[in-house]
């Protein structure tokens, strides 16, 4: 058919190019999981799912709380005579009970040291959607955002496809255990200048995926000072917010806000989302929170690309302004964070397995450097072909996140339950105690005897890399970017 | 002591300083005087009447009926021992569930008559046709390039398509010595323009049936069209968020159908935009869809719908809705017959004023001509009987200029956003105000 010969003129650069982000080799986990999913009867020897964060751990709350309030809900015979307004209102301002359930529950998340004006709350497509109409207010076509590097690979698509904005990493190495340093900041900004590129603000992401780290009050008033000295903004996307599990305390950049008396406030923008902190990543329910009137005005009139459902504002207005539920929830869902937390990372640690200290997040920063037989990036992919295809693991290994060293991993615990941990673990131990007992740190020979799949790296690396072809007829439902993770 | 500190602003994006979004037009200051003194039936008898709102409120009992009948759209159990509450809520996919598609496929299906086919697996999901539009936009021009739209057209297009994506919009002029038809001459004039000015036209917006003209494109202007895109290598995207509101069920022909007839040769220039919010009347569910007939169309707009998803949540209970098919059908039929029998009624309401329409045949509005009596057959003139309407009369109707109508004196008359008695109210006094007009002007005239 004519058209599909010259596709490529007639779609638009933008349809055509890779900002999507899907073609990187991250796929490939997703591939082995999907073609062979673990199922603890129907399936025990399948891929476990540990590239997904997700948080599984508290729907029994919220299940509860839905059964004793059907009038949450704009269809059962309690909610129904709400169905018409609430089915009729397209107001892009949204429900005001939500925009005040959304606020209150975000200061209680920050453990009501701070407060957030409903005024300034908009609504968006989820927490992508947020970033990328964020990016859109901010910055023009070209120009670019500094970002601390291993940061999560979705901020590529989301702050650069449609946008045409850049982002420029910000080192942090494993040396200080991937502390924000002003000096790595200000390094990154110099080699933008250079490149030519106008830096148009500061993005971080806090509590960090995929480090699970928070910023400290120190870290966050030097980047306050550091944006206000060159007089750009600073995006705080605090998804993960209500994850933290254990000391020290999540600091936001709201509370900086309310110290730091020098900042120029219309600089300061927080991106938040539901999807994490509440496991409702189906709901799509994205905020934009800005200090700044214009922004919130621009962001706002964007935002009815991006709206949110009223019959979910409805539903989350009336969960969140449940201040007993509420609080529950929020320590409820971080004991049970921490437990997991621990149970994994302390198992991981007796078969001599480190990880980055965390406090934050549904993931850990899993470190393999000992494991590799050279500290290269092509043995990171290695060893993660490996953990696939042996260990029957998905785990996201560090490249995909910008990280500048190989051998850091991203592995996901709140998606699953506690059986599932304890199959996983027992997996990995097995791996280690394989891997000690041949003496080599990482045995290619042997693994490749092994390996089911067998071919030589070179072709390895070609069919791995070959941009997978989503057609709309072989349908991927669990596949990465297919959500928006 | 305080220290002033210079707050200086920092500039945001060129996007965000642009005025592009629309919103200074006058199409919203009528807004803004209904939302300062909005009629009410018994609050506010005398208070401004919302007819600029094209909300079809007509059908609400029905769908109340349904969901008070079927709470197993709205139950969560368990399935398989999974609770599907979790598992909805946890459902991020952006194929969509595919209960949802294919209900919509359905769906569309049954609007035409089934005289078309959808395949669930072309059904791109996206919140409203808002983020679909933009969205098709962002796939098929590059900043710089132009489609061409059949003017009068939505004037939210002017954001939609332009705004963030950098696209420019050139008019069809189509006027009232054609009935606002479509021509191949129009479509030809407005091509040229652009390459005259070194624009790159890569596609034609039509809205099928026509907002804000109220009517439903003839099959021979649709092939027209068709052959039109075909001719010059462009795409062709019909925006069908009317389409359940025809008034006739064989009144309406959609594109799918011409290309079923045509064997689907060169169909993967073709895009249908369609949404829930006109035909169903539920535009805060943000439920939009493209129906593409080009694979890469489909697979990118997957992609790009990341920003735009449809809550999950919502997906269930419309999959639910839409895949009940005597509910469907006795929808789109009781659904049709009321907007029938409402455009009826004021149609046949304003032709007593001396007020003649546009003969339409769908939608939730009627286009009414008013040029008989503009002061000057000029934009002034249309915004003076307007600024009238909306401050004497108190009603809050659309000016054919927001909608870039190149023939002064037209409006946008919604009917299906309020009751039958407010729609009385509103006839009445547009009676009033033309009565007096008269009075003022012949006062010596015996009609």
């Amino acid at each position: 058919m004519g058209l599909s010969s010259n596709n490529r003129n007639l779609l638009s650069k933008m349809a055509t190019n890779d900002g999507h982000g899907e073609n990187s080799p991250y796929f490939d986990g997703w591939k082995a999981y999907d073609s062979n999913p673990f199922h603890p009867t129907n399936n025990p020897h399948g891929v476990i799912q540990m590239g997904l964060a997700e948080n599984q751990l508290c729907f029994d709350l919220i299940e509860e709380w839905l059964k004793g309030h059907p009038e949450a809900s704009i269809c059962t015979s309690e909610g129904v005579d709400e169905f018409k307004e609430t089915a009729l209102f397209q107001d892009y301002h949204g429900l005001a009970a939500f925009r005040n359930a959304v606020a209150k529950f975000m200061g209680r998340v920050r453990g009501n040291k701070v407060t957030f004006d409903p005024d300034n709350i908009v609504m968006s497509g989820g927490a992508t959607g947020a970033a990328e109409t964020i990016s859109f207010c901010l910055a023009d076509p070209g120009d670019a955002f500094l970002v601390p590097s291993p940061y999560y690979p979705g901020f590529d698509r989301d702050f650069c496809w449609r946008t045409g904005v850049q982002l420029v990493p910000v080192v942090r190495e494993s040396s200080n255990n991937f502390t924000l340093t002003i000096t790595a900041l200000e390094a990154a900004y110099k080699k933008a200048q250079y490149a030519g590129l106008k830096v148009k603000g500061v993005l971080i992401n806090n509590p960090s995926n995929p480090l699970g780290t928070t910023l400290n009050r120190e870290t966050l008033r030097s980047i306050v000072r550091f944006i206000n000295e060159k007089s750009i903004h600073l995006v705080s996307d605090e998804i993960y917010a209500a994850t933290v599990f254990s000391q020290p305390d999540f600091v936001s950049i709201s509370e900086i806000l309310e110290e730091e008396v020098d900042c120029n406030k219309n600089l300061v923008h927080i991106l938040y989302s539901l999807s994490k902190d509440m496991g409702l990543p189906g709901f799509r329910v994205g905020i934009i929170y800005s200090y700044n009137k214009e922004v919130v005005s621009c962001a706002r009139k964007m935002s009815s690309f991006g709206l949110v459902s009223t019959q979910t504002q409805h539903l989350i207005a009336s969960m969140l302004s449940d201040n007993d539920f509420v609080e529950r929830y929020i320590a409820e869902s971080a004991k049970r964070l921490a437990l997991r937390h621990t149970t994994i990372t302390r198992g991981l640690a007796q078969f001599g397995i480190g990880s980055l200290k965390s406090n934050a997040g549904l993931f850990f920063w899993m470190d393999l450097r000992k494991l590799m037989k050279e500290p290269t990036f092509e043995e990171e992919m290695k060893l993660w072909r490996v953990i696939i295809n042996e260990v029957k693991l998905n785990v996201s290994p560090g490249s995909s996140f910008h990280c500048s060293e190989p051998g850091w991993f991203r592995v996901c615990f709140a998606n699953m339950d506690n059986e599932t941990v304890e199959v996983a673990l027992r997996r990995i131990r097995t791996f280690v105690l394989q891997s000690k007992e041949a003496e080599t740190p990482v045995k290619t020979h042997r693994w490749r005897n092994n390996l089911r799949l067998s071919f030589s790296s070179l072709r390895c690396e070609e069919s791995m890399m070959t941009p997978r072809v989503l057609t709309p007829h072989s349908p991927i439902p669990h596949s990465p970017l297919v959500r928006a993770v | 002591m305080t220290i002033e500190i210079e707050q200086h602003s920092v500039q945001l994006s060129s996007i965000a300083v642009s005025d592009t979004h629309g919103e200074d037009s006058p199409y919203f200051a009528g807004w803004k005087a209904y939302d300062e003194d909005p009629y009410n039936e018994s609050n506010n008898p005398s208070g401004v009447i919302q007819m600029g709102l094209a909300e079809n409120q007509v059908s609400f009992d029905l769908l109340e009926k349904y969901v008070e009948q079927h709470s197993e759209a709205s139950d969560w159990g368990k399935k398989n021992g999974i609770s599907t509450f979790r598992e909805n809520a946890l459902f991020q996919d952006y194929h969509g569930l595919e209960t949802f598609r294919k209900a919509m496929a359905s769906f569309m299906e049954k609007i035409r008559g089934g005289r078309a086919k959808f395949d669930p697996a072309r059904v791109v999901l996206t919140a409203g046709a808002t983020a679909a539009n933009e969205l098709l936009t962002f796939i098929l021009a590059n900043p710089g390039d132009a489609l061409l739209i059949p003017t009068p057209y939505y004037p939210g297009f002017d954001r939609d398509l332009r705004w963030r994506t950098g696209v420019k919009i050139v008019p069809v002029h189509c006027d009232s010595t054609t009935d606002f038809r479509i021509t191949p001459q129009a479509l030809e004039e407005a091509y040229n323009k652009a390459q005259a000015q070194n624009i790159k036209v890569r596609g034609v917006l039509m809205t099928n049936p026509s907002n804000p003209l109220g009517a439903a494109i003839e099959q021979s202007v649709l092939e027209e069209i068709l052959d039109f895109v075909t001719r010059k290598n462009i795409h062709l995207i019909s925006d069908e968020i009317y389409s359940g509101s025809v008034f006739s069920s064989n009144e309406f022909v959609s594109v799918a159908e011409i290309l079923h007839a045509r064997n689907y040769k060169d169909a993967e220039r073709v895009h249908i935009v369609y949404s829930l919010s006109k035909d169903l009347g539920l535009p805060g569910f943000r439920v939009g869809t493209i129906y593409s007939y080009n694979d890469k169309v489909v697979t990118t707009a997957r992609r790009m719908s990341s920003f735009s998803l449809v809550s999950s949540q919502t997906q269930h209970l419309l999959a639910s809705m839409l895949s009940d098919t005597k509910f469907t059908e006795n929808y789109i039929k009781t659904n049709r017959e009321r907007l029938r029998k409402r455009n009826d009624f004021i149609i046949e309401g304003l032709r007593k004023c001396g007020i003649e329409c546009l003969k339409g045949n769908a939608g939730l509005f009627c286009w009414m001509n008013l040029s008989p009596f503009l002061d000057a057959p000029t934009r002034e003139g249309e915004l003076s009987i307007w600024n009238s309407f909306l401050h004497e009369v108190k009603l809050n109707i659309s000016p054919g200029s927001s909608c870039h109508c190149s023939e002064p004196g037209w409006f946008r008359v919604c009917f299906a956003n309020m009751s039958q008695q407010t729609l009385e109210v509103a006839l009445k006094r547009i009676h009033d105000f033309m009565e007096k007009r008269r009075m003022q002007r012949c006062p010596l005239s015996s009609n």
